[in-house]
């Protein structure tokens, strides 16, 4: 691909610019300066230079919160990653059923967050909830309130429920674009489905899933919402992701220094990670054009 | 792959079971909700509904609700298509920076960033006005358009272009006359992404708005009283929120099932 070079492209990109750096700059530098400030009262601001940033890399509790959200988000991705395309796969691509199908995929994706906690709140009440109801049936002991695992397999499933939809639809949309002459092709060679889909399809869907993997990274990292409702964080510790931590300190007992250190180090993390899925995705794509 | 054709089906079924629950919900009183477990409603009731249809102040957040994410939607589509265009047509000082910046925005941790947008948008007055929960969601929906658009625009051909600019059109002619009509599913499927990311955001729309621009989502959080919780009201809030969402997809469905045959997203 080679692009003209135009430096004049950039007045078509300014307007995008300038509402994100509105957007999203002028908050990040609050705290930034947050990050470096005691403050005590409106007018009482001492500089205390980098001691939040020492003090919250040494928390344990924080250390504890973020291995329990990286282990969340690769397991949400390990799940949602090939049910969503193996989905995309299998999903009628004609007719009426093609158009009931996509719309009743992306029915969860529409349900406001807090909602969904809701939902899945009374969905697995082991006494008045079909979910809970149903494996208690089938002879498990389910109970989320007072049992750890239970209440974290909820939050995944309850996350694989709500956001598989995000990565099945790009993905539908993204073997559209595979045009029916390299089926045609496949087919005369006696190509096996497994070769199809290896050497035709997921190819041609690197673009999308780069775009899926970060999303979902992004979107599970900072998780909040959906297990605030579901479980509070509980039952202890077991559910308190990265989020609910930080909105404890910065909420909850309005350290807003450490808070907003943490959550420049928690950005940091999530920058680094993205970039690495991107780097590694992008050179895989290029080397398979 | 004899089987393949009952999964998704069986998908589909397993993701409509919390669905059916909550619609089963809204049409049971509180005390059959609370009281046993039962499959269907024994006495199905509207009541939960006549209670959200006969209090203005959840059409109003309603409303309030499809204000913003319209503006939200409308205001994103319109700088992402010239953006998208240019990083699919041209290299230029800083861009590939440029485009992934676009996305790290939306890895700022929602906790500790409201303040600062609460302090923002305070201070330029636009503190609980749909404008403020619609430029504060273009912190995520922005970048999102840009990188979709861009997939789409980069799967049509650069001669196009070419051959417009020789015809004697003008770019902003050229664009509005002949590029947008090619890229229309595109428009489409991002407005459906732009939408459903704003419509089901709370933590910021609760943060920027107090009385006059509730969303819907907030009045939601009304029905836990001290009386505890009233869950047929909030099933039934809940319900009316998928409508509109099901409205949009219902639009754009066509769009995505063929239109991307031209894009690479």
């Amino acid at each position: 691909m080679d692009k003209p070079i135009n430096h004049r492209a950039w007045f078509l990109v300014t307007p995008v610019v300038a509402i994100v750096a509105f957007s999203a700059v002028i908050p990040l530098m609050t705290v930034v300066n947050y990050s470096v400030q005691d403050i005590l009262g409106p007018d009482q601001r001492i500089f205390v230079g980098t001691d939040w940033f020492q003090k919250v890399l040494h928390d344990p509790e924080l250390h504890g919160a973020l291995l329990r959200q990286i282990v969340f988000s690769l397991a949400i991705l390990a799940i949602q990653l090939p049910l969503g395309v193996g989905l995309a796969l299998v999903l009628p691509r004609e007719g009426w059923r093609s158009s009931l199908s996509l719309v009743l995929v992306s029915l969860p994706l529409l349900i406001p967050w807090n909602v969904v906690g809701t939902i899945w709140q009374v969905f697995g009440r082991g006494d008045i909830g079909l979910g809970g109801v149903a494996l208690n049936a089938l002879g498990i002991d389910y109970n989320y309130t007072a049992n750890a695992l239970h209440a974290w397999l909820t939050v995944v499933v309850m996350d694989v429920w709500h956001w598989t939809p995000l990565v099945a639809l790009l993905a539908y949309a993204g073997l559209r674009a595979v045009p029916d002459a390299f089926y045609q092709a496949a087919k005369i060679d006696g190509a096996s489905r497994w070769a199809i889909f290896r050497y035709i399809e997921l190819p041609k869907l690197s673009g999308v899933l780069t775009i899926a993997v970060l999303l979902r990274f992004m979107d599970s990292f900072t998780i909040y919402t959906e297990p605030f409702v579901l479980t509070g964080g509980g039952p202890g510790n077991s559910t308190t992701f990265l989020s609910q931590y930080l909105a404890t300190i910065a909420v909850g007992r309005f350290d807003l220094g450490p808070a907003a250190a943490f959550s420049l180090v928690y950005f940091l993390v999530i920058l680094l990670f993205s970039y690495i899925f991107y780097t590694a995705m992008n050179s895989k794509g290029e080397a398979g054009k | 792959m004899k089987g393949s054709r009952f999964l998704a089906p069986l998908y589909l079924f397993a993701s409509f079971v919390p669905i059916y629950w909550l619609v089963c919900m809204s049409f049971k009183t509180n005390e059959e909700i609370l009281g046993k477990f039962t499959f269907f409603p024994t006495s199905p009731t509207l009541d939960n509904y006549s209670t959200i249809f006969t209090d203005s102040s959840w059409s109003q957040s309603y409303l309030n609700s499809i204000t913003y994410v319209t503006i939200n939607t409308v205001l994103s589509v319109l700088v992402a298509l010239p953006a998208a265009y240019a990083f699919s047509r041209y290299r230029f000082l800083g861009d590939k920076h440029l485009f992934f910046w676009l996305l790290t925005n939306r890895m700022s941790p929602p906790a500790v960033f409201l303040l600062p947008f609460f302090q923002l948008y305070s201070s330029i007055g636009l503190f609980d006005t749909p404008w403020a929960v619609a430029l504060a969601h273009t912190l995520f929906t922005v970048p999102l358009a840009v990188w979709i658009l861009e997939g789409f625009m980069s799967g049509i051909p650069r001669e196009i272009d070419e051959t417009a600019y020789l015809d004697g059109y003008s770019f902003a002619r050229f664009f509005v006359r002949i590029f947008l009509p090619l890229v229309r599913s595109g428009v489409g499927v991002t407005a459906f992404f732009c939408f459903m990311f704003s419509w089901v955001e709370l933590l910021l729309a609760r943060t920027l708005t107090s009385v006059d621009a509730k969303p819907i989502a907030v009045t939601m959080t009304r029905t836990v009283s001290a009386a505890g919780m009233d869950w047929g009201v909030l099933a039934a809030a809940g319900v009316l929120t998928l409508i509109p969402g099901a409205i949009v997809i219902g639009f754009v469905r066509n769009y995505i099932a063929k239109g991307f045959a031209l894009g690479r997203v």
